[in-house]
């Protein structure tokens, strides 16, 4: 640190910013681009993430802060860059024609993408309670203008309307809680915060009243951003009405940004955070049953549903409370950086799984947004047999069926949750699961069990394909090779760096 | 961590992957009876290197033989650890076995002409043999539940795609049913390897023996019990042992020829097998204080199963329960914990996925002819089909446990541990014989009922002949039933050490057991 206090640091800093500064340019290209080449507008979107994907790599392993102890950058975060990366592409390839045939293309949307991208990246290298509202509003404003792009559905509208609403609400929440947490320790830097928590702990009191408040508001704000129960309401209907490719996005990313958020907050900054008797954050118990809570509602309600969307929606929330089991079990100290690396490794095997399964939704949805229905699925294994089989791979690998990625993650999640001992928890987690088989398994019922003539899928283009392709690739690696990820999360630690 | 070479072992388990790789570049209209004969080449290939395996094993050593380790996932301790000792070896052999039968038998069957999709069959009936093999070969826990839960996947599209008529009812049960059980299972294999620091069985069953590694235990209901239970219901399910045995009616009803088979002949025995492989040896406290509960499930199951059997006009249905009952004898036979009921058991095992599975194959060669599973829509089968009554008598004969067949053995050989038993004894000895009784009654009414009396239906009496892949599979499964029959002491010398290794590994827990339930 430089004598006057002021360590720029920006190499480090260098992907989320090369991304907010292309994402501005990118917006001037395209107003400049003849007509005729305004589809190229995607694929420079496509070159930026590619330039702040080589970037990220470059700056992988470091393990410093920079602006002044606002910004850091460690393997956590770039392992989450890489993976809001690689969901920003394959959102592109889902996209790309997406737009195009549903008469919703716009050169904008392909920037606003970026832009909640590099929210996300801002968000996982977030060292400051102020860094992590602004990127929450990077990541989020973006995103309420995406969902009501089908400006030409009332469906859309009402789901832009709605996530914007409610997201704004949620944002309140967050600065209340911050200045609560704030007012108690008198810094909004998660290092500075970690320091003073232990004294007021110790101390007790007024301060640690408003530490408990304030950590509770912020639980609460974020939670509405992943979508865990009971701030889960806005979630099936936006994720029905907005554009298929910006729901994949919103299902992946929001919640990518929204974990990091979580995880360094509550495990980097309140670790210490503990009332009475128990060794035990005060949160723990609340995460617990917030995590409960989720993956219950958000299976049993999944199990009643009939359009794809809306299941896969109820179906996002529930692996929200399987992520939110590892944040618990990050309570314990000893298991603090297993358990943040098993989140790690989950939200990665979600990635992949759950952008397949909306590529494939976006596959079979019709031109004026309806087809999503679980009954539109009949007879696409015979209209589209490797679609359908990659499809099977998905929904098994959501459930947690072995050699999927969606086992290597639920595996390390349920590794790091019964090593810190919460085997109530457990329970319920792989006793939901089973209810989560039912309504995954009813999607492949629908397409090789029952018979019928389906549609031909018209949406099934070129780069929606790729899309599947890739995300099919994903999942499948990471299930049969597990120690790529374990390899890439290995260094991750979660403790407060100066 | 030692690492190995190629074993024979794993060329054994992934050559049917092989198969199945090539049945996907293969075009299902026009080479029907390429991906046909791939499929059924690829099993008996598989059978054969199997019999290699028994040639080269050496019955005199207990321990793991053709072992393969390599590195998986070396963070958590996880390994690909692949190995077998005699009991391992026996249900391969059984494995191997009754694939090509299962696959052969499917040739003239009519589910194609209706459902199609013959290629993804064949394909599926090749992932299901390779997941089954792992299960028997696996010695790392991890790997093992991979394995055990993707047998589901094949055998779920099975029952989905070529079942009966309420095969989607029957194939959602079927998933959701066992993988309740399994992933339970799953918490406990966490645990257990998060104790022990490795994943790899061998080494976590030496440190509970040598007491370096210690699951606490002090009654019904404490670390060990519950880990002990989190096994076995997952095992339970499988077997099926009472009360958890209501997706197997269902299952094997609805499943296809084939997949009733593969299913009674092997996919059961994976419940068995993970009992005394896993519960018994990690758990030996739990296990010797559970025994006697888990015994009088046992004998509830035969007679629950035989009395059940006795009651149903659907030929399929009866032989399905008959399942419940036989593998209750299996269930006995190993929670005697001696070594003459561990043997009874295992051999037990085999026999019934021979006599069971023979049983299926010739309810659904009456099937394919009449297209019904009424019991009272035949008689006098016999006069129509003279050659099939005979073989149809040999097999019914088995399954019943006639002396000279191999069903005898195996039960008498359960009955005599089960009496010589310190954990069960002479009462449990008493009602598992009133089982033997009960399958009399109803093996001979279903006999009586489809193949004697009059050939009076006019339907019945232009029955299509045989054909030689049914002549095939029903002689060769004849043949296994009075060599297994004459000649037990093979069997028995095959997996002896073994299993008297793992009889010993809990018996050496039972003095001061019964010391402290006392």
């Amino acid at each position: 640190m430089t004598p006057s206090g002021i360590d720029l640091n920006l190499g480090a800093t260098l992907p989320a910013v090369f991304l907010a500064l292309a994402t501005t340019v990118l917006l001037l290209v395209d107003v400049f681009l003849p007509k005729e080449r305004r589809h190229l507008t995607a694929w420079l979107a496509m070159g930026c993430i590619g330039v702040t994907f080589l970037l990220t790599l470059f700056t992988f392993n470091l393990q410093t802060t920079a602006l002044s102890e606002m910004f850091i950058a460690d393997n956590f975060t770039g392992f989450l860059n890489l993976i809001v990366l690689v969901s920003a592409a394959i959102t592109i390839l889902i996209g790309i024609d997406y737009m195009n045939r549903t008469g919703s293309a716009r050169g904008e949307f392909w920037s606003l993408l970026l832009l909640s991208t590099s929210g996300v990246m801002f968000m996982a290298s977030a060292n400051d309670l102020v860094v992590v509202f602004v990127a929450l509003e990077l990541l989020s404003i973006p995103l309420y203008v995406m969902a009501a792009f089908r400006s030409n559905n009332p469906k859309s509208e009402e789901s832009g309307m709605k996530y914007f609403i409610l997201g704004a609400f949620a944002s309140a929440f967050f600065v209340y809680g911050a200045a609560l947490v704030y007012g108690a320790t008198g810094t909004t830097n998660l290092s500075e915060i970690v320091t003073a928590v232990a004294g007021i702990t110790a101390s007790g009191g007024a301060s640690l009243t408003y530490l408990v408040v304030g950590a509770g508001l912020i639980i609460v704000a974020l939670g509405f951003k992943v979508a865990v129960v009971p701030f889960h309401m806005w979630t099936p209907d936006v994720y029905e009405g907005a554009p298929t490719p910006v729901t994949a996005f919103m299902s992946v990313g929001a919640k990518i940004g929204g974990f990091a958020a979580l995880l360094r907050v509550l495990v980097t900054a309140l670790p210490a955070l503990v009332a009475g008797q128990s060794p035990d954050p005060v949160w723990m118990n609340t995460v617990m049953i917030i995590a409960a809570l989720t993956m219950i509602v958000g299976n049993f309600v999944a199990v009643s549903q009939t359009n794809l969307k809306r299941m896969l929606a109820y179906s996002s929330i529930a692996h929200a409370g399987y992520i939110l089991m590892a944040v618990a079990a990050a309570g314990n100290p000893l298991q603090a950086d297993g358990a943040a690396q098993a989140a790690l490794v989950y939200l990665l095997a979600y990635t992949f799984t759950n952008l397949g399964a909306f590529a494939v939704v976006s596959a079979i949805e019709k031109d004026d947004g309806t087809g999503t229905e679980l009954t539109d699925l009949i007879g696409f294994a015979r209209s589209k047999p490797l679609l359908a089989a990659m499809m099977v791979v998905f929904m098994f690998s959501l459930t947690g069926i072995p050699l999927t990625a969606g086992f290597t993650g639920k595996w390390f999640i349920f590794q790091s949750v019964i090593d810190a001992g919460l085997f109530p928890l457990a329970v319920v987690g792989v006793l939901t699961s089973v209810v989560s088989a039912y309504y995954y398994v009813r999607v492949i019922v629908n397409m090789y069990l029952t018979d019928g003539e389906g549609d031909p899928a018209a949406g099934a283009t070129r780069y929606v394909n790729w899309a599947i392709y890739i995300s099919f690739a994903g999942t499948l690696v990471l299930g049969l090779f597990p120690i790529l990820a374990s390899n890439l999360t290995q260094a991750v630690t979660l403790v407060a760096l100066r | 961590m030692e690492m190995t070479g190629l074993s024979l072992l794993t060329v054994v388990l992934f050559l049917p992957m092989v198969g199945l790789t090539i049945l996907m570049f293969m075009n299902e209209e026009k080479q029907r009876n390429a991906i046909r004969w791939t499929t059924f080449g690829f099993s008996i290939a598989t059978f054969l290197l199997s019999l290699l395996l028994w040639a080269l094993h050496d019955p005199a050593n207990p321990g793991l033989q053709f072992v393969q380790r390599n590195d998986w996932l070396p963070t958590f301790g996880v390994s690909y650890y692949v190995g077998i000792d005699g009991l391992g070896l026996i249900l391969v052999l059984l494995t191997t076995f009754i694939m090509p039968l299962a696959i052969l038998f499917s040739f003239t069957s009519h589910i194609f002409e209706e459902r199609g999709r013959e290629k993804l069959y064949y394909i599926f009936m090749l992932l299901l043999e390779w997941a089954m093999i792992g299960v028997f070969v696996a010695q790392d826990l991890v790997i093992f539940y991979i394995f055990w839960e993707v047998t589901l996947v094949p055998m779920y599209f099975l029952v989905g795609i070529w079942g009966g008529d309420q095969r989607v009812y029957a194939a959602v049960k079927f998933f959701l049913y066992t993988m309740a059980g399994s992933i339970l299972m799953l918490l406990a294999v966490l645990y257990v390897g998060g104790q022990a620091g490795t994943f790899a069985v061998p080494e976590i069953v030496a440190g509970v023996q040598a007491g370096t590694l210690v699951f606490p235990f002090d009654g019904l209901f404490s670390t060990q019990s519950f880990l002990f239970l989190g096994f076995l219901i997952a095992f339970a399910i499988k077997v099926p042992i009472f009360p958890f045995h209501s997706w197997l009616p269902d299952a094997h009803v609805q499943a296809p020829t084939a997949g009733s088979v593969i299913l009674a002949g092997v996919l059961l025995k994976m419940g068995t097998y993970g009992i005394i492989r896993f519960c018994l040896p990690m758990f030996p406290e739990a296990s010797v204080a559970w025994a006697p509960v888990v015994g009088v499930l046992g004998v509830i199951g035969i007679i629950y199963g035989a009395w059940v059997s006795y009651a149903q006009q659907d030929i399929k249905k009866l032989v399905a329960y008959s399942s419940v009952s036989h593998m209750g004898f299996v269930v006995i036979g190993i929670f005697a914990l001696n070594a003459q009921g561990m043997q009874g058991a295992v051999l037990q095992m085999v026999n019934h996925g021979i006599s069971t599975g023979g049983l299926f194959l010739l309810v659904g060669m009456l099937y394919e002819r009449r297209h019904t599973k009424d019991i009272n829509a035949y008689g006098g089968i016999w006069k129509a089909l003279p050659f099939f009554g005979a073989l149809s008598l040999i097999i019914t004969l088995s399954s019943m446990g006639l002396p000279g067949l191999n069903g005898f053995v195996g039960e008498f050989t359960i009955l005599l541990g089960t009496l010589g038993s310190d954990v069960l004894g002479i009462t449990f000895a008493l009602f598992a014989t009133l089982g033997v009784i009960l399958a009399a009654i109803y093996m001979l009414y279903m006999f009586q009922k489809v193949f004697l009396g009059e050939l009076d239906k006019p339907e019945n009496q232009h029955l299509h002949p045989m054909t030689w892949p049914e002549v095939t599979v029903l002689v060769v499964v004849v043949v296994m039933v009075f060599w297994i029959g004459v000649q037990p002491a093979i069997w028995f010398e095959m997996m002896d050490s073994s299993t008297n290794a793992i009889v010993d590994s809990v018996a050496q827990f039972t003095p001061q057991l019964t010391a402290m339930l006392r």
